[in-house]
């Protein structure tokens, strides 16, 4: 297909997150603006840009997790399931077991592997001890981590390796079952087998849930993602689908950083 | 094309990577010029020249594969970038085998009796038309490469569609003189593998004008009618 009617035919699929007129703010600095842009459902988003470009600020939006920061907020529109997420009456348990997050580095509780799946899952459910184990094990199956964790998950979290913990982690966000996941630059500190295992993960896990991940790396958001959007100073340059972008992108500010001629 | 990379080197590395590939053009259009010259002139140590330069087009293809190697493997390239190293890998197969037909020129300009050849008909005269138009099609293309204009690219690859008509005429010519003495069959073969070897240097040309827009545009147009609609620079 010729890539404007490819775009056209990316632009009719469903979204899962629209996202309108966004503005974000850290007390008076205004570190979005304006942002339009829907997030595809079932589909993976690659946001990249230099630091400080508001990207990581963008995905904190998603679920609101700046709620926990007095002086920051949002305003415009984020909508997920015909609501707007940014209302005041959204209940913000249930947006991040919804839309749940995972960060740089890893974040494992402290304390077993087999309670780190389940302490999120007991907040939003009633399960039997049966079918809790089914559960943990369906998670860790998912972040393709239960053959390594099997025999010893009543070890503590903080044992396993930094890949580990982070497909742990990721674990621990698919158990509440989600449809969204945001992953926050999320191989940054680990090492390249640990981080090839993670891209692995992102491609099998996108059948099910909706992806939305920052990254430092070009090149993961060249193979991982199905769309990427380029932000500089908290605007948003240019998205359009991957291939596009890396390719043959339409703004020149977006080719000068893909290529390295930025700054 | 080049230039302000934020890592010097890669700058180098891209600069160097051009250069080396309009060195090489220069360097076929050379042995092209020559070999039709040493086929007019019947200078047989001219035709040599031309089959000896071959040698060092050969190895800036070799060079040049290496280098574009290289700089994926180091510098994973990016949008323009990508296009400019992926358009150089092929840019090389289409310089270096026009090096082969310049050379193959040379060597039955090598074989001719000067004598023999304009004594019945004037040989170099049938191809002489085609030669002097895909001598400027070659130029325009290595200059298009140059300075990448994608303008002048599209032309030129609308061009390409006459030099095939004119060696199909050139062609039907040298038949007629076959069928009308036998004694010009030797020579007339001998032109009739020239002017096919030009015509093959023709579509050269035209891949290096669209590898041209494929830097420049990021459009793939081989195999389409992109030229022919895009002539008038629509």
């Amino acid at each position: 297909m010729p890539p404007t009617e490819q775009a056209l035919a990316h632009d009719a699929l469903p979204a899962a997150l629209q996202i309108s007129n966004l503005n974000f703010y850290y007390g008076a600095t205004k570190s979005l603006k304006n942002i339009n842009l829907s997030i595809k459902d079932k589909k993976v988003t690659a946001f990249i840009g230099p630091s400080g470009c508001g990207k990581s600020t963008l995905l904190r939006t998603l679920n609101r997790m700046y709620d926990l920061y007095p002086g920051q907020r949002a305003e415009g529109k984020i909508e997920y399931k015909g609501k707007n997420i940014l209302d005041a009456d959204q209940d913000i348990n249930m947006l991040r077991a919804k839309i749940g997050m995972v960060f740089q580095k890893p974040t494992p509780f402290p304390m077993s592997i087999y309670d780190n799946i389940a302490f999120g899952v007991r907040l939003y459910e009633n399960l039997s001890k049966g079918e809790m184990n089914e559960r943990v094990e369906w998670a860790l199956n998912k972040a393709a981590l239960w053959g390594e964790v099997k025999d010893k998950l009543n070890k503590s979290g903080l044992s396993l390796s930094g890949g580990q913990q982070q497909r742990l982690c990721i674990a621990r966000g698919v158990a509440v079952k989600p449809d969204v996941l945001l992953l926050d630059e999320p191989t940054s500190a680990l090492d390249p087998i640990s981080t090839a295992k993670i891209e692995e993960l992102i491609n099998e896990l996108k059948d099910d849930y909706t992806i939305a991940i920052v990254t430092h790396n070009m090149q993961q958001a060249a193979r991982c993602s199905d769309y990427t959007a380029y932000m500089y100073l908290g605007e948003l340059v240019e998205a359009g689908v991957t291939d596009q972008v890396f390719m043959n992108p339409v703004k020149k500010e977006t080719q000068d950083y893909i290529t390295g001629r930025f700054g | 094309m080049t230039g302000e990379h934020s890592s010097r080197q890669y700058d180098a590395d891209l600069e160097t990577l051009r250069s080396k590939v309009l060195l090489m053009g220069g360097l076929v259009e050379n042995q092209f010029h020559d070999a039709i010259a040493s086929f007019r002139s019947g200078n047989a140590e001219l035709a040599a020249s031309v089959i000896t330069a071959d040698s060092g087009v050969n190895q800036l293809e070799v060079d040049l594969d290496d280098a574009c190697r290289h700089l994926i493997l180091k510098r994973q390239p990016a949008a323009n970038d990508l296009r400019t190293v992926m358009a150089t890998v092929k840019v090389i197969t289409d310089l270096e085998r026009i090096g082969d037909e310049a050379t193959k020129i040379a060597r039955i300009a090598q074989g001719k009796d000067p004598q023999r050849g304009v004594m019945i008909f004037n040989d170099y005269d049938a191809v002489r038309g085609l030669a002097s138009q895909v001598g400027n099609m070659l130029h325009d293309a290595l200059d298009a490469l140059a300075r990448l204009d994608e303008k002048q690219a599209v032309k030129l690859i609308a061009k390409d569609a006459i030099i095939d008509q004119d060696f199909r005429a050139v062609m039907r010519n040298l038949i007629t003189y076959m069928m009308e003495d036998p004694r010009t069959i030797s020579p007339a073969l001998d032109a009739l593998w020239i002017a096919k070897a030009i015509e093959r240097i023709g579509d050269h040309a035209k891949n290096i004008a669209e590898h041209v827009i494929f830097i420049v545009e990021g459009k793939d147009i081989r195999h389409s009618d992109y030229a022919s609609t895009h002539v008038d620079g629509n």
